[in-house]
């Protein structure tokens, strides 16, 4: 048995190293706010502070459906447009009330993810393909229903309190963000449901033969993506009073680099709930310490630099942990 | 049931795929606590007998009685529900997740609807240490050896009730000390009443462990019978559907004739690489087959992959020819005239969805091209010449290679590299997989190449096929090359002896022994 | 047209197994083409054909160097940054000062040096991808993100409109009546199924993505075969980038190439390369992106709102995709 243990230490060092990348994007985020925090006045004030987790909230839903997609070694490119449809069908029902344009959203969001489900598991499409397929029907789904325009939302009704409203001092929409982190968070750690999507990531053809329930997990976790992405669409039209058929374009894409930020693998089987959330602050601060970097007037980069700063940014931690990766596969 | 009933009985299955008659009123029988060895060569229908009894093929007609009553299991869940848990050749664990999850996924314990780590981390501990496998299960899988994830693999099974266990060739990828250990928590299975169905190649190890063989060839079971009452040359002729004498004494291939060895070819000294290899030393001749032997992470294929630049050595020699060289990419070793086949032929060896002649020229394409275009006509030429010369059976060379057999497969593969004119060819595992039949005609063609000049280093885990196969052998333990025998000296006990004592002094005291 | 079923036939001698599982594609082509005979207005019309044909060829040509990459295993995300950076730095060259006092020399600059620089952006890809070992669709996503900001940050967000006949000959021009983005598509695609069937670099491409382990042991240069692929897909966008721009009369960085890297994938799906590498078809991905333009076109010629068109191509991609999946043999 002591061959046995000899053998053991290099490819468990790769889980260690995953655990330690997204701690460094836990700290890269903790200076990031310290930076923001001594250099600029206001950075820490209620009012910037309030409004970055307020627009923040729709990407930290869409990443976080996302993460369970992509734990589950799959890819949901439908997000940011299903957000889109969600909210088109959730104005349209803000006139009845709340709930009623709430429910829409989220029923909006079940169906496409559904629909995508259905193809990757039923249908054995390849992710890529059945999402980007769903993500053209959520688009035009919208575009149709708003007769490509956007949809007003009744102020008449409390709808507009789920993106614009306040709970206890904090934004309604990062309320929502953060319950639906606690869920997720617990879903991965304490329920069959995450761990079963760790494993069917990990190894799908080993949780088949385990015996899970392999493409019902598979076809959960798109539906939860497009739940999630419902609600996002949901908070989108109660915060900007109108349903947006053209929204939500690379909204995929950022949820994607937040998730990978977040340091969870592309090739499934692993993931961190909390870290994801850390991406998406972290990508999203980037911007916000771009507008203040201008209010100081020192530099003038237009809000442009910020696609180009995010790309460099999440070019610099995908270097770090492949560099890490390699020297642990040396020592090995 | 009573004791003394059988544990399974399979009678009269037959199974047709696409016309093709895969299982013709095939039987086997296995009592409870046993072990029993299926045998017969690749094709001979074990594999679809396993999966029409755990359900992942449905069979045409034929019964199944499982613990006296008939079962028809669905899937693979129903049957690991029902008690018959099969253990993959390539393990079928997730490597991500801890142990303990390994063992518990599918049935996870809970405590007020969330689950309950410390009960299952316990229980798992438990579990393994009846097998003396004392780990930390919160660890990932993919931390331990393969052994270690196999034991997993069966305390999993053997966790979910399981009366019969089937083990599809668990030994391929462990060493000797590996499997003596699983040969252990095989017969503690059987103590505990567990009956085990054992699949594998390596004919000695049947002998070590079963109690009964059933053999099977072409669709159709054609023996069965105690293990001691069957000696192995009966075996490997109920197998091959041979008579007796046809099949030789001789175990392997190669033949007797050993020619004298040439100029030296490959000279590598104090090659250390990693952590794995510390001071390994190898030479091949012209006309000369060398073996290399060793246990699994001995360091072998490390010294293998350093020669062909797949792996750079950190420190040593090596010298190709009389000239020093040190290849740090294969490109760089193949134009140096070596060639490698990996023990891996699916992962390294064959592009599945190239055909036979695409994968066989994939090594000196670049010698076929000119101004970028790949010269067809020569192509062409090439590849009939080695289908010809190593008799490889394809419908065409614009078949598929996967569509092959693993046989067919590894003589393309011989001749990516035969096509490249080597001067050096390093063998990994040339055998491993292949059936009886197509393993005979690879040794025997390893021999002839050698005898027209090429000198070949061969790494083999079966040392029938070093000791009979090799003109010199290299031992290496621990990384290092414990010793350096000639073939005479090099009898199957001299080299466990290097191996396990770890040096040259060993070697000779087991060959004066 | 009467190109594509040649090179069709070509590509069949060399691998029937792939020819059959496009079939399906093709199929739906010709049965579309014949829908419309009967019972679009006006469609046998040497007009309609040059609409269409001018409306695919951009994303034909960022396909043929995303079939590529997709042939060894890869994906290309950037292809649409890419040709905001050629689109905004093409009028950049031939308006700026030096472009204006050597028109000549400014507007061969302003051809080849966006091509060249989305190319070098591309080899960049590849490098990120190769030395960094990194997932093609992580390592393109850099340069998805950044790329667009790049060329926002050159033409500070700004449109730049233009009228220059000479560069905008690559979008508006025509030779013997056939429109020049059209010859450039045909060209680009002959030359890449070419290149697959009969070179050493494309036999390379093809056992990257079959089997990258077993093709770096036989000495394929693995690395710098995909560096080349991604630089090749980053010249196919540089080009494309042009051609838009040229069209539009005008370069506007947030727009130009917007959403093309998912049109070019859906192509290539739809055309019946697999995803997983290995096996590749340029002519497919040409048959695949008229199809869901003719489709499109079809659609919105018989009054179908162009929403409800974005519908049916999602369906079309997930059709194609899952009847060339039910066509194989395993």
């Amino acid at each position: 048995m002591s061959a046995a243990t000899a053998n053991a230490a290099p490819p468990g060092r790769r889980l260690s190293l995953a655990w330690a990348a997204r701690q460094r994007v836990v700290i890269a985020l903790v200076l990031l706010i310290l930076f923001g925090a001594l250099r600029y006045e206001h950075f820490l004030g209620a009012y910037n502070v309030l409004s970055v987790l307020r627009y923040n909230s729709m990407f930290a839903l869409t990443s976080l459906g996302m993460c369970f997609v992509i734990m589950g070694a799959g890819i949901d490119l439908s997000v940011g447009t299903t957000a889109a449809f969600a909210s088109v069908v959730s104005a349209l029902l803000s006139p009845y009330g709340l709930f009623p344009g709430l429910l829409g959203g989220l029923g909006a969001g079940l169906a496409v993810g559904a629909v995508n489900g259905f193809m990757v598991t039923r249908m054995n499409i390849q992710p890529f393909i059945a999402t980007l397929s769903g993500m053209l029907v959520a688009s035009g789904s919208g575009l149709l229903l708003a007769h490509n325009q956007s949809v007003s939302v009744s102020y008449d009704t409390d709808f507009t309190w789920l993106g614009q409203g306040d709970l206890l001092g904090f934004p309604t929409p990062a309320w929502i963000a953060a319950a639906a982190y606690v869920y997720g968070s617990v879903a991965l750690n304490f329920l069959s449901f995450g761990r079963y999507v760790l494993a069917v990531g990990g190894n799908e053809e080993a949780a088949r033969l385990m015996g899970l329930p392999v493409d019902r997990v598979k076809f959960l976790t798109y539906v939860q993506s497009g739940v999630f992405a419902g609600l996002a669409g949901v908070i989108l039209a109660a915060q900007f009073g109108a349903g947006q058929p053209a929204e939500g374009v690379g909204w995929e894409l950022f949820s994607i680099a937040a998730v990978v930020v977040g340091g969870t693998l592309l090739t499934g089987g692993v993931g961190s709930v909390a870290t994801t959330l850390a991406g998406v602050l972290l990508l999203g601060l980037i911007f916000n310490v771009l507008n203040f970097e201008n209010g100081l007037g020192w530099i003038s980069l237009s809000a442009y630099w910020q696609s180009v700063v995010r790309g460099v940014f999440l070019m610099v931690v995908v270097m770090a942990s492949s560099g890490a990766a390699r020297r642990v596969a040396r020592s090995a | 049931m009573s004791p003394t009933d059988p544990l399974l009985v399979m009678r009269d299955v037959n199974k047709r795929f696409q016309g093709v008659q895969a299982l013709s009123a095939a039987s086997l029988e296995v009592e409870p606590g046993e072990i029993m060895a299926l045998v017969g060569e690749n094709g001979a229908g074990k594999s679809t007998m396993i999966k029409v009894l755990t359900g992942a093929y449905r069979r045409d007609s034929g019964s199944i009685v499982f613990g006296g009553e008939p079962v028809d299991f669905a899937s693979p869940q129903h049957a690991q529900h029902g008690g018959i848990s099969p253990i993959y050749q390539e393990i079928n664990l997730v490597p991500f997740r801890s142990v303990a999850e390994n063992i518990f996924l599918g049935r996870e314990y809970r405590r007020y609807g969330l689950l309950d780590w410390g009960r299952m981390n316990a229980e798992a501990a438990d579990l393994l240490r009846r097998f003396a496998v004392e780990i930390d299960v919160r660890r990932p899988l993919m931390d331990f050896s393969t052994a270690i994830q196999q034991m997993v693999a069966i305390a999993r099974a053997v966790s979910f009730k399981a009366r019969l266990v089937i083990m599809d060739e668990p030994t391929s990828s462990l060493d000797e000390r590996e499997v003596s250990v699983l040969f252990d928590v095989m017969r503690r299975l059987r103590a505990e009443g567990v009956a085990v169905i054992f699949i594998s190649h390596r004919l000695d190890e049947l002998y070590q462990v079963c109690d009964r063989v059933t053999v099977m060839r072409d669709g159709r079971t054609v023996m069965a019978g105690r293990m001691g009452d069957v000696d192995k040359l009966h075996l490997i002729a109920a197998m091959l559907g041979r008579d007796l004498e046809t099949v030789r004494a001789h175990s392997t291939g190669f033949s007797g004739a050993h020619a004298a060895a040439g100029e030296v070819v490959l000279s590598a000294e104090g090659l250390q690489i990693g952590r794995k290899v510390r001071d390994a030393r190898v030479e091949v001749r012209e006309r000369q087959i060398v073996g290399l032997a060793g246990l699994l992470g001995s360091g072998r294929t490390e010294v293998a992959r350093a020669i062909f630049g797949a792996d750079p050595a950190d420190a040593g020699t090596i010298e190709l020819g009389g000239r020093a060289v040190s290849p740090r990419e294969p490109a760089e070793a193949i134009a140096l005239g070596v060639g490698y086949c990996s023990e891996d032929r699916k992962a390294d060896g064959i592009v599945p969805d190239m055909s036979v002649r695409e994968n066989m020229t994939l090594g000196i394409l670049p010698r076929l091209t000119s101004m970028g275009i790949v010269d067809e006509a020569r192509q062409r030429e090439i590849v009939d010449r080695f289908m010809k010369r190593l008799a490889i059976k394809a419908s065409s060379a614009e078949q598929k290679i996967r569509e092959l057999s693993g046989g067919n497969q590894q003589k393309v593969l011989l001749a990516r590299w035969l096509c490249t004119d080597p001067k050096l060819l390093i063998l990994d595992e040339p055998t491993r997989g292949i059936d009886v039949g197509a393993k005979a005609e690879i040794q025997a063609l390893i021999r002839e190449l050698a005898d027209q000049g090429l000198g070949v280093l061969m790494i083999s885990s079966e040392l029938e096929e070093i000791t009979e196969g090799a003109d010199r052998v290299f031992v290496l333990s621990d990384g290092r090359t414990v010793a350096d025998l000639p073939h005479a000296e090099a009898s199957a006990a001299a080299i466990m002896a290097a191996m396990a004592h770890g040096g040259a002094e060993a070697g000779e005291e087991a060959v004066n022994g | 047209m009467a190109d594509a079923p040649t090179i069709g036939r070509k590509g069949a001698s060399f691998d029937v197994a792939a020819f059959f599982r496009r079939y399906a594609a093709l199929t739906a082509l010709i049965v579309l083409l014949a829908f419309n005979f009967a019972v679009t207005p006006n469609f046998a019309s040497w007009q309609t054909l040059n609409v269409n044909l001018t409306q695919v060829a951009t994303i034909v040509i960022v396909s043929v160097g995303m079939t590529l990459v997709i042939a060894t295993g890869g994906i290309d995300l950037s292809v649409g940054s890419l040709m905001a950076i050629s689109g905004a730095l093409a009028p950049m060259i031939f308006l700026s000062s030096f472009g204006l006092s050597y028109p000549a020399l400014g507007n061969a600059l302003a051809f080849v040096a966006p091509v060249a620089i989305a190319g070098m952006f591309g080899l960049f890809n590849g490098w990120f991808i190769t030395r960094f070992r990194v997932q093609p669709i992580v390592g393109t996503l850099v340069m998805f993100i950044a790329g667009r900001g790049i060329g926002q940050v050159l033409t500070n967000g700004n449109l730049q409109a233009f009228k220059n006949p000479t560069f905008q000959f690559i979008g508006l021009g025509r030779v013997f009546g056939v429109p020049c983005q059209v010859i450039i598509m045909l060209a680009l695609v002959a030359a890449a199924a070419w290149t697959l069937r009969s070179t050493l670099f494309g036999r390379q491409i093809l056992s990257v993505g079959g089997n990258e382990r077993a093709a770096w042991l036989s000495g394929v240069p693995v690395a710098s075969v995909k560096r080349w692929v991604y630089a090749i897909s980053g010249l196919c966008a540089g080009i494309a980038g042009l051609v838009v721009v040229s069209i539009n009369s005008s370069s506007d960085a947030n727009l130009v190439g917007l959403g093309m890297e998912l049109d070019a994938i859906a192509a290539v799906a739809v055309g019946g390369t697999p995803f997983t590498g290995g096996q590749a078809t340029v002519v497919g991905s040409l048959i695949g992106a008229l199809l869901i333009q003719l489709v499109r076109y079809t659609l919105l010629a018989n009054g179908v709102p162009d929403a409800a068109a974005l519908v049916v191509k999602g369906a079309i991609i997930a059709g194609a995709v899952w009847s060339q999946q039910r066509g194989k043999p395993t």
